[in-house]
């Protein structure tokens, strides 16, 4: 059993028009770059993308959002400082949003990595946001009913990985990426260093293998806050 | 009320203010922007274990420019550092702490505080792009759910309503307000006025509050230093 693939197209060639795709990251930690300009040169449309934000500068998701790609954003955290992609296309009706709760959005795709179909929370009780949605009353509190969110991919940027996708995290670059990795059918992750099997501490796995399908190789790895900093713009 | 810009709190000292309720060892969650700055005035002898929705407990300050590692930020995507003791968790984890209770306190911002403890802090309403990140989770999560804020908007309208005409984050969530010009508890869909700038008179201030202060215990002066 051999995950590794040997190239980043090669590892999103799976890709297909209309997939919903989770993309770790918050904000530009975790957020896997390469992953995501490969998917940009790969070429796949009509996407609904999870993430927490909406991307920032010209690079990376926002890049993703700019060329087009993406029909459909669901996340808790859209409108950022430099987040000026997302914004445009938004007001011009270009793409449709589903704004969710952060907790609950990680609730969600956690509960759809474990096979748990909906749940209840008191997030967003007495809210625009819990609009249509069922509520319950539970030991005289009321919480409103949550479905899972699953997804065709996940892409997911990790520190070090080995053949069978065991990975650990670098520091606050892990959020959303172990439930994403639960919840998507096919899961992409670029890690920094491959190493051999055996080299991480069973301890110290964050993300099992059992969660991952295929991993590529990027040593040292592009940072949104850089990209957007020196205003990259990808492609 | 041309007096009240000379009398009322500074934003430092409003968080000076909430810093002082917060106790020796508790875990606390401060919202982005204006409540990240009470952080600055934990008081001496006190160590509170700071939470971020992003998956880390007890972060320290800023590092020096140029130090940044934006792999290690806050919920408001600044670089911060680590406190000896601090851990890395994910999202579900992080937010298990939050909605399970663990949380001490949450202090967060305000658009409205109504008398029932309603909290309206994510949208001024329909236009631009929405946008709530983890705030509907943490009114409901916190064992403390406190409030900093202005008393009233930079136009003069109270923030503290009978009923909030924005959209709501959460129902009765909110248990104290730190405001430039007092410190009022929410008790039984009560505002309950613990403590208010000897400057201002009572009627003054229940003037610039859109729903009646009560007083259940002697009222206090809101004494804080300059900063």
């Amino acid at each position: 059993m051999d995950k590794t693939r040997d190239s980043l197209a090669a590892a999103v060639a799976d890709i297909r028009d209309g997939m919903t795709v989770m993309i770790g990251g918050f904000g530009g930690a975790g957020s896997p770059i390469e992953l995501i300009h490969a998917l940009i040169d790969h070429g796949a449309r009509d996407l609904t993308v999870i993430n927490n934000n909406a991307g920032t500068g010209h690079a990376g998701l926002a890049a993703l959002i700019e060329q087009g790609r993406v029909r459909k954003m669901i996340c808790s955290f859209p409108r950022s400082a430099n987040a000026e992609v997302f914004n445009a296309a938004y007001l011009a009706g270009q793409i449709e949003l589903e704004l969710v709760p952060q907790g609950t959005l990680a609730e969600r795709i956690r509960a759809g990595g474990a096979g748990i179909p909906a749940f209840y929370t008191p997030t967003g009780y007495g809210t625009d946001l819990a609009k249509g949605k069922p509520q319950h009353d539970f030991d005289g509190r009321m919480y409103v009913l949550e479905r899972w969110l699953k997804a065709d991919i996940a892409l997911i940027k990790a520190e070090e990985a080995d053949q069978h996708g065991n990975l650990t995290y670098r520091m606050a670059a892990r959020n959303f990426a172990p439930l994403m990795a639960m919840a998507a059918a096919h899961t992409i992750v670029q890690a920094s260093r491959i190493v051999p099997l055996g080299a991480i501490n069973p301890e110290h796995v964050i993300t099992p293998g059992i969660f991952v399908n295929a991993v590529v190789a990027v040593p040292n790895p592009a940072q949104e806050e850089v990209l957007t900093r020196e205003q990259v713009v990808y492609p | 009320m041309s007096t009240l810009d000379t009398v009322k709190l500074t934003s430092a000292q409003i968080a000076w203010r909430a810093a002082q309720d917060i106790e020796d060892g508790a875990y606390v969650n401060l919202g982005i922007g204006f409540p990240e700055m009470v952080a600055r005035f934990q008081v001496a002898g006190r160590r509170a274990i700071y939470h971020t929705e992003n998956g880390l407990l007890d972060f320290g300050q800023a590092p020096a420019a140029g130090q940044e590692d934006w792999d290690l930020i806050n919920a408001g995507k600044r670089a911060v550092t680590l406190n000896p003791g601090a851990s890395f968790f994910h999202h579900a984890d992080s937010f298990a702490m939050v909605r399970g209770g663990h949380l001490d306190v949450a202090i967060l911002g305000a658009y409205q505080v109504a008398q029932s403890g309603d909290l309206a802090n994510w949208s001024t309403g329909p236009g631009g792009v929405p946008a709530v990140g983890g705030a509907m989770d943490l009114v409901h999560g916190a064992k403390r759910v406190a409030v900093i804020t202005e008393h009233t908007t930079k136009k003069g309208e109270p923030k503290l309503v009978e009923h909030c005409t924005l959209p709501l984050t959460g129902v009765a969530c909110v248990t104290r307000v730190y405001t430039s010009l007092a410190v009022i508890d929410i008790d039984a869909g009560r505002f309950v006025l613990r403590e208010k700038l000897a400057a201002l008179s009572l009627d003054d201030l229940q003037s610039l509050t859109g729903a009646p202060l009560h007083i259940d215990t002697p009222l206090q002066d809101l004494n804080v230093p300059e900063l």
